[in-house]
């Protein structure tokens, strides 16, 4: 069965992510082959992170590290290989448990911030499962954006927001839906020495509940222990 | 179903807040609708009689304008990844995405008939007819067209590509739309046939445009 059909998923709310039983949630990624413009980026990379384990991607500018992260999250198709999680819930696509946090913030100017992170937690599913019409607002949402002090911005369109709270604000959905893989590349772009450290507790935070974080990044998150993936180099194995 | 409805709410305040695009429509229809009496000259019996016609033509040429933006904004910023990670195939994406723009362009394209429809001196009789011609025809124009707007996607000058691509498959919409007006009006045959067609053109591009769609949207990304 090929696990990398990202589209295939039914429409069930996510439930909350909680890393239990003797079952081990892996990313698994085996003898990924990507080509892009004809060149092959990517060449037979394998990789297997367990939950609670952090994987740093290093590598020069051009090596691949947003390509692969595309790749783990089903954005792009490898020419070969494949990409699959071992110990999660089968009828989910690989994707559908990703966050997938990109080079951009996926935020619309002129709705509010808090408008913004509402949308995509009933988008990608929150963390609250279903809730009465009348009992705003949503304590997950608030709680969010506290966590990344948007608090006293939340009715301000996003489109006023410098880069930093900007960034901040793309962060947030991480917290409103629960998905065990947090796909990172560049999470710390414009943001400040204290941002970085408050998002670096909110990583260990999702690794001792036992999620996966995949990062490609050049500032230190604080990642104690983590593997690393040096990519540039042929058939890396970690 | 639940991120259907919030991508739905969405882009329904988006499509409100941003505002423009309706505008330019609506303007745009009225422009080209008011060019052609003066192009024409005053002669009412042959703007009686084009004028379902005309009306059809506008109403296609301002819809197009819309459609470039259907999923660009969300491609810039990077929704568009994020939604595809989301529980909602892209198919269905799409659906909700082509049905805002059927609500927030098609249908007060369609309220504007009337309204226009006097510049072209409309037999009024003809109304009725022509408006569920239009609203029966008009889910076409907008699913239809998100193939364009995927297939293009990311190009300078889309929306000129748009129109290349786009316009060809709406000449049976046109077709059965105009013929089923000509059929009340000048009572030349049924009227049930031609509107059944129409309503099924319409039904086969609410089901093959998504799926081209995001077809073309996954090759964009990938």
């Amino acid at each position: 069965m090929h696990v990398l059909c990202m589209y295939r998923g039914r429409q069930r709310p996510h439930p909350p992510f909680v890393q239990s039983g003797p079952l081990i949630m892996h990313l698994v990624a085996e003898n990924l082959t990507v080509q892009r413009g004809g060149r092959a980026v990517l060449d037979g990379v394998s990789l297997r992170v367990a939950g609670g384990e952090a994987l740093l991607l290093l590598g020069a500018n051009g090596a691949g590290k947003t390509t692969l992260l595309r790749t783990l999250a089903g954005l792009i198709r490898p020419l070969s290989g494949r990409v699959r999680i071992d110990g999660a819930v089968a009828e989910q696509s690989v994707g559908e448990q990703c966050h997938f946090v990109g080079h951009t913030n996926a935020i619309k100017p002129s709705l509010t911030t808090a408008e913004n992170i509402e949308f995509w937690g009933a988008y990608l599913g929150s963390v609250e499962p279903e809730r009465a019409p009348d009992a705003k607002p949503d304590p997950a949402l608030d709680w969010a954006l506290e966590r990344l002090g948007l608090g006293d911005l939340r009715d301000v369109p996003a489109g006023y927001l410098s880069a930093g709270q900007k960034r901040r604000l793309g962060l947030a959905r991480l917290l409103v839906a629960r998905r065990p893989i947090w796909l990172l590349d560049e999470p710390t772009v414009s943001l400040d020495a204290a941002s970085v450290a408050l998002f670096a507790g909110i990583v260990a935070e999702h690794l001792a509940g036992g999620g996966i974080v995949v990062a490609a990044t050049h500032v230190p998150l604080g990642l104690t222990g983590a593997h690393e993936l040096r990519l540039g180099a042929r058939t890396v194995t970690v | 179903m639940r991120p259907f409805v919030a991508l739905l709410v969405r882009d329904l305040r988006l499509a409100v807040r941003d505002g423009g695009a309706l505008g330019t429509a609506l303007g745009f229809n009225l422009i080209v609708v008011a060019l052609l009496p003066m192009g024409l000259g005053p002669d009412l019996g042959l703007l009686s009689r084009i004028a379902p016609g005309v009306l059809w033509i506008g109403l296609l040429l301002s819809a197009l304008l819309s459609l470039p933006r259907l999923f660009e904004a969300d491609f810039e910023d990077g929704s568009l990844e994020v939604l595809a990670t989301g529980p909602l195939p892209l198919e269905l994406m799409v659906v909700a995405k082509s049905l805002v723009h059927w609500i927030t362009t098609g249908l007060p394209l369609v309220l504007l008939v009337p309204v226009v429809g006097l510049l072209l001196n409309l037999d009024f009789a003809a109304l009725p007819i022509l408006m569920t011609t239009l609203l029966l025809g008009t889910p076409a124009v907008s699913f239809l067209g998100s193939i364009g707007a995927a297939l293009t996607l990311g190009s300078r000058r889309g929306g000129l590509l748009i129109a290349l691509l786009v316009l060809p498959l709406y000449v049976p919409t046109l077709i059965f739309g105009v013929s089923t007006i000509s059929a009340v009006v000048l009572a030349t045959g049924g009227v049930i046939a031609p509107l059944m067609v129409l309503a099924a053109i319409s039904l086969v591009a609410i089901v093959i445009g998504p799926v081209a769609a995001a077809a073309a949207l996954r090759a964009q990304m990938g």
